[in-house]
């Protein structure tokens, strides 16, 4: 495994376990600015054209909450 | 495509005219056990690139390519007896793409500067929320159909929260099965070739192709502040993987090509990781981090930035900056550069190594009479983003999305 490689699964590892490590209990009247619209995990809607766009002129794909296949995007 | 476009607006305006009831009532506490009309939105884009190393011709040529995209999605939701909410999300979207180097799959029949397809894409899905336990169930269906391509798509999924609330584990399945039309490039097609039709008609053999994924992530809140999401997919694909347009010119044979050839099946695990923080009470930051690797030698890391200010209650902008990059594939090779005893060949540049930027800006507004006054016209979103890539491609995108409540 490279070096690029050992860094990313390490970021993906430690990262996580160090934000849920402080992690603390949000009562539901907290959550104003976590339901912000802006707040949202994941992509917006207005994003789904670049997010395919991408994919058809990348190698990669996934993790981002959008389809996994179907579609050719062939040109 | 004025037509189709004009069809696509006109329909989201009958659909006002059909929802457009006056005073409409505070829905926050109401549960209405009927199917009611939740919201709908509507994503138009105009996206346009170009480059130099069109697969078609083998790893040269135009990839100039144009393409408007609309849909349209509307949800519906409902309270069973058990106090489970129910939604009801169907859609339809339709591209319309023009792109010069599809002329060169057969440069002899058409002449149009740019050949042109539509590409159209209904599905539907449902999911069921128990709000008591935290838990949340889900399916849908889809279809995408162009002239060559077709694929059909089902998926389920699962969320289950905390029991704090503070946190949501969620499982998804999906499978695509495809089928595309083997359609050769002109010099390619003889009577002796099965797969051929001689270039006459439309009746191409067809290869399928099918994609089989799991997902799951978790997403955690931090604090009143921070919120984490971690995503790992696993993604297996199954059948003809290149596409029978794609040209390439081996050593030493700069007029004759052969049409790229992969293998047939292809691992993919993507691992995703968002984090969003609100700053103060006016700039949101959105941060995304994926990295991804396959069994065919590719492997990429993704980042994305973004903020958002909101100068006013009503309005906020977001500029935003993506970096890619990627290694080859273990079969990418340019133009006469494969040699004859490779087994797998291709000259997509889509699968070369490059590193690309991206990055633009958008705004959104929600006025409280309603865009363009409005009332149940809540939010109008625009956006526009110029992506380049070392291997010399550019394009630009500007999307909008229209929300209907």
């Amino acid at each position: 495994m490279n070096m690029t490689k050992k860094s990313a699964w390490l970021f993906l590892v430690v990262v996580p376990l160090l934000a849920l490590a402080a992690c603390t209990t949000v009562k539901e009247y907290e959550k104003n600015r976590l339901n912000d619209s802006e707040m949202i995990l994941s992509a917006r809607k207005v994003e789904r054209t670049e997010m395919s766009f991408q994919t058809y002129r990348e190698g990669s794909s996934g993790a981002n909450g959008g389809k996994t296949g179907g579609g050719c995007g062939c040109n | 495509m004025k037509r189709i476009c004009l069809s696509v607006i006109g329909l989201f305006l009958v659909m006002f005219a059909a929802f457009a009831q006056p005073g409409g009532r505070d829905t926050s506490q109401y549960k209405p056990r009927k199917l009611s009309f939740e919201e709908a939105n509507l994503v138009s884009s105009y996206y346009k690139q170009d480059g130099n190393n069109s697969a078609v011709e083998g790893g040269r040529g135009s990839e100039k390519l144009s393409d408007i995209s609309n849909t349209l999605d509307v949800k519906f939701i409902r309270w069973d007896k058990q106090d489970r909410k129910h939604s009801y999300v169907g859609e339809i979207g339709m591209d319309h793409y023009t792109s010069a180097s599809s002329d060169k799959i057969n440069p002899n029949t058409l002449s149009s500067a740019s050949h042109s397809d539509t590409r159209l894409y209904p599905s539907f899905s449902w999911n069921m929320e128990n709000l008591q336990k935290g838990s949340t169930i889900g399916a849908g269906v889809s279809l995408s159909s162009e002239y060559d391509y077709t694929s059909i798509g089902v998926h389920v999924d699962y969320a289950q929260k905390t029991k704090n609330r503070n946190g949501e584990f969620s499982a998804k399945g999906q499978v695509y099965l495809d089928k595309l039309k083997y359609i050769l490039p002109v010099e390619l097609r003889t009577s002796g070739n099965p797969n051929s039709n001689n270039g006459e008609g439309d009746n191409y053999s067809s290869k399928s192709r099918n994609s089989y994924s799991g997902s799951l992530s978790y997403s955690q809140i931090v604090n009143t502040r921070l919120q984490l999401m971690f995503i790992a997919d696993l993604v297996y694909q199954q059948g003809y993987l290149g596409l029978p347009f794609h040209r390439v010119y081996l050593q030493g044979r700069p007029t004759t090509a052969v049409v790229e050839n992969l293998p047939d099946t292809r691992m993919k695990i993507p691992l995703g990781f968002r984090a969003n923080y609100f700053v103060g009470d006016k700039v949101i930051l959105r941060s995304f981090y994926r990295y991804y690797t396959d069994d065919w030698g590719l492997s990429s890391h993704t980042v994305q930035l973004e903020s958002s200010v909101k100068v006013s209650p009503f309005l906020s902008i977001t500029p935003f900056y993506r970096y890619y990059t990627q290694t080859a594939v273990d079969y990418f090779a340019p133009y006469l550069t494969h040699k004859t005893t490779d087994q797998y060949y291709t000259s997509n540049y889509d699968l070369s190594a490059f590193n690309s930027n991206f990055y633009g800006a958008g705004f959104k507004i929600t006025p409280t009479k309603g865009v363009f006054g409005i009332q149940r016209l809540t939010m109008l979103e625009l956006r526009y983003g110029h992506y380049t890539r070392t291997t010399g491609l550019s394009s630009d995108i500007i999307s909008m999305n229209l929300k209907f409540k």
